[in-house]
């Protein structure tokens, strides 16, 4: 504080400090708090809000594990967005390498580039263009039977293609940067001397690159997973009926059922859940935190 | 045990920039060869070329006979120690070692014992599991070399390995390298810009500029009779007279220059009626007080002395221009001349070479 007051003046530093402190306290740390405290009350009546009824509790918590169809909706997500997490990275490690180490640096400026302006449009107008490609009379149908490489239409969207195929596309470049910046910063000379040294390029990757990359690959996966299991704009424009997404029914409990109380737990649930399963994939592959923050 | 490497008019294009020029050279089995040159010179692509990591344009690399074409890195008989040694920082000291025989399929406990047995012999023996970032600049050095010779190459490069060590740990490990080279009895290819390192450890230079192979010889060859001005030049000083050739018969002659006309050798390809240069090593200068019958003589006025401790270097300046140095080998019972005294630059004929410019320059 003394040093950012000695820089900047009395006036700019606290205005600083102040305007940090408002946004970590007033949006972000009270929303948190306040959704927190709903979620160990009931879910009452107007009249009885205050009442003898209005206890702390943890009933709301437990429900996620007594409702066998909502628990397995939860696992469902967490299955799925771990499998969309795998895919992201097996397109995107490659890429990266290609983008980072073989393509001049001039060409890569270009193709990220082509990578970054599908990402200028909105999210859900991507998703409906994903609906579109995907659908039963869909141009994809339509171009695969014209070149005759099946002879009729599938349904893509039926299952959860649609939202694989849908959340590995919307959260491709979350993976695609953090593994393209820790590849980057490997000096070339070390795969150079790695090949050199008789390593077939299979060796060279999982001796020498991945193990550099492994704190972007490790971010990458964390921000996908995350991403991938409280999105909900793609599972519920690409899903099906059959396959459900855990945060349609947080929003279900909020605004179907303006149970605030219950889609609060649920939604806590779903991060700390999420949280540990992400610690717990950390642990079993060696990465530390400070790692990602890298 | 190893094997020779043939350069056979070997030349390297990037775009239209030639990188090296028709190379024509053949490094013998078991010998230290350095190439010497500028920066920009070349000799990295050489390098890259008998690695494997670039084909040349023209011409073949061959090693032991063998062309080398389409043949990448690691199906080569060769091994690189970069100039930033390129170890790998994740690894434990003794997994950088082993990382060839792990390539290789040797199992762990075998790879374990011949690294050991590597680090005895570039004198580690307690590194084994260190992590690369707790070793000094010359340890990871040795680490390098260590790496590099458990593949057990034919060919060894080194690509100025030492440029980033300072001046004492430099001239051990130049010993070092070189006794490591004679113990092993493998090719060594070494890439440098630093002459006292070639000249201290090679048994042959081959010098490059522009990317031609100027001259290959050994050490003594290339200092004592440089085959043109570049190498005159790059490989120590000289004190320089441009002129024209006014008599020449059987390797010797005169040459006329704006400070005088002055007996020396003649260079090869130099002829009565060349325009060309004398050059004059300050070691075989000498400062005196009057001319010596049967030397050249050039009247001076001392401007700088300055003590480098073995030696004494003392720069003059020409009464008719030009700014010329003498070397004296150090002695306590040395008389010293004295800034501004007026003296004559005297130097047999035998000292001076008369050399063209270098050969194949781009312009």
């Amino acid at each position: 504080m003394g040093e950012l007051t000695r820089r900047y003046g009395l006036t700019l530093a606290w205005g600083m400090v102040g305007l940090t402190a408002f946004w970590l306290v007033i949006l972000v740390a009270l929303p948190y708090l306040l959704m927190f405290e709903f979620s160990l009350r009931p879910y009452l009546t107007v009249d009885k809000i205050g009442g003898p009824e209005d206890i702390y509790t943890l009933k709301n918590y437990v429900t996620l594990f007594s409702n066998t169809i909502h628990f397995g909706v939860f696992l469902r997500t967490i299955v799925a967005s771990a499998f969309v997490t795998a895919l992201c990275l097996v397109v995107c490690y490659p890429m990266a390498f290609f983008l980072a180490k073989i393509v001049n640096p001039k060409d890569a400026a270009t193709l990220f580039l082509l990578l970054l302006i599908p990402f200028w449009v909105n999210e859900i107008l991507r998703s409906f263009a994903w609906f579109i490609i995907l659908s039963y009379q869909g141009p994809l149908n339509a171009a695969l039977v014209g070149i005759g490489l099946i002879e009729r239409p599938i349904r893509w969207l039926t299952g959860g293609n649609g939202v694989i195929v849908g959340l590995v596309y919307t959260y491709l470049l979350f993976m695609l940067l953090p593994i393209y910046n820790s590849v980057q910063s490997l000096d070339s000379n070390q795969i150079e001397a790695a090949e050199d040294l008789g390593a077939p390029l299979w060796r060279t990757h999982w001796r020498v690159v991945i193990p550099h990359a492994k704190p972007g690959i490790a971010s990458g996966c964390v921000m996908v997973f995350m991403l991938s299991a409280g999105s909900i704009i793609v599972p519920s424009l690409l899903g099906s009926p059959g396959t459900r997404w855990f945060t349609e029914i947080i929003q279900q409990w909020f605004f179907e059922g303006q149970d605030w109380n219950q889609g609060s737990a649920y939604a806590f649930l779903l991060l700390i859940l999420c949280t540990g399963f992400v610690m717990l994939m950390m642990r079993l592959l060696n990465v530390r935190l400070t790692d990602i923050a890298k | 045990m190893s094997e020779d490497v043939q350069l056979d008019k070997v030349s390297m294009d990037f775009g239209s920039f030639r990188a090296v020029d028709n190379v024509d050279v053949t490094i013998r089995a078991g010998e230290f060869f350095s190439f010497l040159g500028p920066s920009g010179c070349g000799k990295t692509t050489i390098l890259r070329m008998v690695s494997g990591f670039i084909d040349p344009t023209q011409g073949a690399v061959r090693i032991g006979g063998r062309d080398m074409r389409g043949i990448r890195p690691n199906q080569r008989p060769t091994a690189l120690i970069f100039q930033n040694l390129a170890l790998f920082p994740l690894m434990p000291v003794w997994e950088n070692i082993a990382f060839g025989l792990e390539v290789r399929g040797m199992d762990p406990a075998k790879r374990r014992t011949r690294a050991e047995e590597l680090l005895r012999l570039v004198d580690l023996p307690a590194a084994a599991d260190k992590t690369v970032g707790q070793l000094s600049g010359g340890q990871r050095q040795r680490v390098a070399v260590a790496r590099a010779l458990a593949v057990e190459p034919k060919v060894m490069l080194l690509d100025e390995p030492l440029s980033a060590l300072d001046l004492k740990l430099r001239q051990h490990m130049r010993s070092e390298l070189r006794s490591i080279q004679k113990r092993t009895n493998v090719t060594f290819i070494y890439i440098t810009h630093d002459q006292g390192e070639a000249l201290a450890m090679s048994d042959r230079v081959g010098i490059m500029s522009h990317g031609v192979l100027q001259q290959v010889g050994v050490p003594q060859e290339i200092y004592n009779h440089p085959a043109n001005g570049f190498v005159a030049s790059f490989v120590g000083e000289n004190n320089v007279f441009p002129g024209r050739v006014i008599s020449a018969s059987s390797g010797a002659g005169r040459i006329e220059t704006a400070f005088g006309t002055f007996n020396a050798r003649l260079g090869p390809g130099i002829d009565q009626g060349a325009l060309a240069k004398l050059y004059v090593r300050p070691e075989h200068s000498m400062l005196q007080p009057n001319a010596v019958d049967g030397m050249n003589a050039l009247p001076v006025e001392v401007t700088e002395v300055a003590f480098e401790g073995n030696f004494i270097n003392v720069h003059a300046r020409g009464e008719l221009g030009g700014a010329y140095m003498a070397q004296l080998r150090n002695n306590p019972r040395a008389t010293v001349p004295s800034i501004g005294a007026q003296l004559r630059l005297n130097f047999a004929g035998d000292d001076g070479v008369v050399l063209a410019d270098e050969v194949g320059a781009r312009h």
